[in-house]
């Protein structure tokens, strides 16, 4: 887009502002740009986004790697990695660690819709390490 | 591990046992400022906490070699793609006064889907990976422990593995980093709805590992084709970064903008560049300053990039600002050579030390043309802003090509940055988070549908790396081939003999410059200068800076090329430095024997402060053992000189010249010594000659007793005359 500058008319309705009130509408117009974006962000993960959750769970980076492509390619990646890994421990009586080296080897795919019905709660805490 | 002042980093010590090597903070450090502190004859406003260890600029041994240290964090950028040979600068830059070591990513990271591992050689930067960031801030830890002040660690959370890197940098100890998702769509062509996803959770751990935040506006800078134009935006973008982040939840006072005076020399700088500081301070109170200095107009001259630095320097003092970081002054011309880094860090450390207080002297005139602006400026970005919310938000803004045009915003010149919401790298891998999504972690941005009841949601798998890092992963090589321990093998032979060779970024790069005036034009003097160059043996010559003295009479040049061989220091005749007798010893000497002595800058030259300083008691000179000196002046005759040892009677003559032209400092030294002969007066008096350019050698060969140059402190030619004294009482038998 080609226009001039066109700042003379655009700015008549903020001449009468004072300082204060010119620097309080950048910012409130700062947060209505801000706010969708930041809910986009809320509701939604990328591949990244869960391998710093697998790199969190203390999986190593061609660990992490491995298990997200696998849960980007089953169609899993909206339940989150981590979570993916975690019921498959639960489900294999495993630990984390063993269930992600697994999951990374390609191992155990077919069982994991049956593993993602398990139901946790915070009971849940100490049955995996 | 503790550094000795006289011993080389070990890097071989340093990758020692890396696998279990802790960083032991985590978080930002700032200056700590001292009000009205006292350092040496001075009280300065604007200073921090000094230094253990330093190295002060050249003219502070006028000043009893004070090291004041600015109260604004002063950053280099360190990156030849070698980190092993990046922490030895490191080390260099900590000494001059650097505590914001930044580390640039070697090309194409950014599009790197995941991590980086072991330690590939980079280009134009280094591959940022856990090895490479463990060992560096190894090195950092004990360089810190030297010089006696925290030095943060600082790189780049940008590109398609932000979240990683982020978890990487508060795992290892990273103090700061780059984080905009803007960055990466405008520069970096990384689709924008994942870079904004994935920054929010970048952020986030950002925030819990306490790492102060740069953002990446001042790009635009550098990347609009008249950078001064495109003010408003940057106001635009330093907002949505800062309040995207405050919305995540990092705190404000660790949200930096980074901001570059646009301008520079011959434009009238100051006049566009300061409205623009004043009016982004005013608008983004309460958040820090990264004043970082202008890149865009930096040609091969280094000393035209010094000035317009000094420039920006000043902006930084008027406005104020939190971080100073500082833009090597041969940027323009290569990658960051050693002694460049080291002087852009004097170049912020020298203009912010001498413009201490100015604030309290000068003001700036906030009314008046300077507020125009100002109030110009924001209402531009306020009217930006709003254009953004009309068209439907940020990423149709993109769309249409709004950022980096080089129009004054309303104006437009239809030459933006376009991205596509559905283009650029990473397109179509953000997916929504179902309604039972879970990361089984802490500090995890967005929504997680963990189990009610739980203390932390790391309790669900026993602990993250966040709270227990003895879980986190270490992965030492990757590729045999590529890494530091073959790099290191191939300098082992010289590193383990000593052998010398030049450097300017990689141990025995062999790199040296020469500079050359040529009596030629420019063409002539180029190809004259590179014929130069081959024939005093030096191999890939290259021209990195010419500048016209005049179309005819000559040309400047610098010409870098590769010295083919190294040297042995063992073959090499090192001259002693003189042994220095105890302060005590001297004064008890001179209570027995009582000394007098006569001293004058000879010849036409006007020089008194060289050897002011060796007889004044107040720079610790001669005078404060007792010994009587006779202070004649300068430019006095070498015979006029003489007649005075033979009116008083002095035991000893002290002569300083510092003009060198056609030999003079050599003519007059040989000139005392053949008039004390002819006067016979030779026997008596003890002979000694100083100067910049003297030294021992050449003094003796002139038939003095002793010579002293650069350097010299009153302490060491007192020591001599106690010594030679000495020497002459036990010859005439006591």
């Amino acid at each position: 887009m080609q226009r001039k500058d066109d700042f003379e008319e655009r700015r008549k309705h903020l001449a009468n502002l004072t300082e204060e009130e010119l620097e309080k509408r950048f910012w409130e117009l700062t947060e209505k740009i801000v706010d969708p974006l930041i809910e986009l962000a809320r509701t939604h993960t990328s591949p990244s986004i869960e391998r710093s959750v697998l790199l969190r769970m203390g999986f190593d980076s061609l660990t992490a790697k491995a298990v997200v492509e696998k849960c980007v390619e089953k169609g899993l990646l909206g339940k989150g990695a981590g979570h993916v890994v975690l019921k498959y421990a639960l489900y294999k009586g495993i630990s984390v660690k063993e269930a992600g080296n697994q999951l990374a080897r390609g191992e155990g795919w077919d069982e994991i819709e049956k593993a993602m019905a398990l139901k946790i709660d915070a009971s849940t805490v100490g049955k995996v390490m | 591990m503790e550094l000795k002042k006289d011993e080389k980093l070990n890097i071989e010590e340093i990758l020692k046992d890396l696998e279990h090597y802790r960083p032991r903070r985590r978080g930002w450090h700032w200056r700590e400022k001292v009000e009205n502190q006292k350092i040496g004859p001075f009280e300065y406003l604007e200073t921090s906490k000094g230094l253990k260890n330093s190295i002060p600029l050249p003219a502070a041994k006028y000043f009893g070699n004070i090291d004041p240290q600015p109260d604004f964090v002063i950053t280099t950028e360190i990156a030849s793609g070698r980190f092993e040979d990046d922490i030895r600068r490191m080390r260099m830059a900590a000494w001059h006064g650097a505590d914001h070591i930044m580390v640039i990513r070697t090309a194409g990271q950014s599009h790197f889907d995941g991590l980086i591992e072991g330690t590939p050689e980079g280009v134009g930067g280094v591959p940022i990976t856990r090895k490479q960031l463990r060992a560096t801030r190894k090195a950092l830890d004990m360089i810190e422990d030297e010089v006696g002040r925290p030095i943060n660690f600082h790189s780049y959370v940008s590109g398609v593995a932000g979240p990683e890197v982020a978890v990487l940098f508060a795992e290892e100890g990273v103090n700061g980093a780059h984080q905009d998702p803007q960055y990466n769509v405008l520069y970096r062509n990384v689709n924008m709805v994942r870079s904004f996803v994935d920054a929010a959770v970048a952020k986030k751990i950002m925030a819990w590992a306490d790492m102060i935040q740069i953002d990446g506006a001042h790009n635009a800078n550098a990347t609009a084709r008249e950078a001064w134009k495109v003010m408003p935006e940057l106001m635009v973008q330093h907002a949505i970064n800062a309040m995207y982040s405050l919305k995540v939840g990092m705190k404000k006072e660790n949200i930096c903008l980074s901001t570059v005076p646009p301008t520079a020399p011959p434009a009238p700088c100051l006049r566009l560049d300061l409205p623009y500081a004043v009016a982004l301070r005013e608008l983004f109170k309460g958040f820090r300053m990264r004043a970082q200095m202008n890149t865009k107009y930096i040609e091969s001259s280094t000393r035209e990039a010094t000035v317009t630095h000094v420039l920006n320097l000043l902006i930084s003092r008027l406005t104020g600002a939190d971080i100073q970081s500082t833009i090597t002054p041969d940027e323009g011309r290569n990658v960051p050579w050693h002694y460049f880094n080291i002087q852009a860090i004097d170049t912020a450390k020298q203009a912010l030390v001498g413009m201490d207080g100015l604030t309290e002297m000068v003001q700036i005139k906030r009314d008046g043309p300077l507020g125009e602006k100002v109030r110009e400026l924001k209402e531009r970005a306020v009217l930006f802003l709003e254009e953004i919310l009309e068209v439907g938000g940020y990423f149709k803004a993109v769309e249409m090509g709004f950022f980096v045009d080089s129009g004054f915003y309303p104006e437009r010149n239809g030459d933006g940055i376009v991205r596509k919401i559905d283009g650029g790298v990473g397109a179509g891998t953000v997916v929504k988070r179902d309604e039972d999504y879970m990361a089984p972690v802490c500090h995890h941005f967005g929504y997680n549908n963990l189990p009610e009841g739980l203390e932390h949601p790391c309790d669900l798998i026993g602990g993250c790396t966040l709270c227990n890092p003895d879980k986190i992963a270490y992965i030492d090589e990757l590729d045999e081939k590529d890494n530091v321990h073959v790099r290191l093998e191939e300098t082992r032979e010289l590193r383990e003999k000593g052998l010398i060779k030049p450097e300017v970024e990689w141990f025995a790069d062999g790199v040296v410059c020469l500079n050359v005036f040529l009596p030629v034009n420019e063409e002539v003097a180029e190809a004259a200068g590179l014929e130069i160059a081959k024939r005093m043996g030096l191999q890939d010559a290259e021209v990195i800076h010419r500048e016209i003295m005049h179309p005819a009479e000559g040309t400047y040049l610098e010409i870098k090329g590769k010295v083919p061989f190294a040297i042995d220091p063992a073959t090499l005749s090192i001259p002693k430095k003189p042994e220095v007798l105890s302060e005590e010893e001297i004064r008890s000497f001179i209570k027995e024997h009582p000394m007098k002595i006569v001293a004058a800058t000879v010849g036409e030259d006007e020089h008194s402060v060289g050897l002011r300083e060796i007889i004044d008691i107040k720079h610790g000179g001669i005078e404060g053992f007792g010994i009587e000196c006779h202070y004649l002046g300068t430019s006095v005759p070498v015979e006029k000189v003489v007649d005075a040892a033979i009116e008083i009677d002095a035991d000893a003559i002290l002569i300083s010249t510092i003009i060198t032209h056609a030999d003079i400092h050599r003519i007059n030294m040989r000139k005392l010594h053949e008039l004390c002969i002819e006067k016979g007066i030779r026997e008596k008096v003890i002979l000694v000659g100083g100067g910049t350019q003297v030294t021992d050698e050449m003094a003796k060969e002139a038939g003095l007793d002793a010579g002293f140059g650069r350097g010299t402190k009153g302490i060491h030619v007192a020591s001599f005359l106690v010594k030679k004294m000495k020497e002459k009482i036990e010859k005439n038998g006591g």
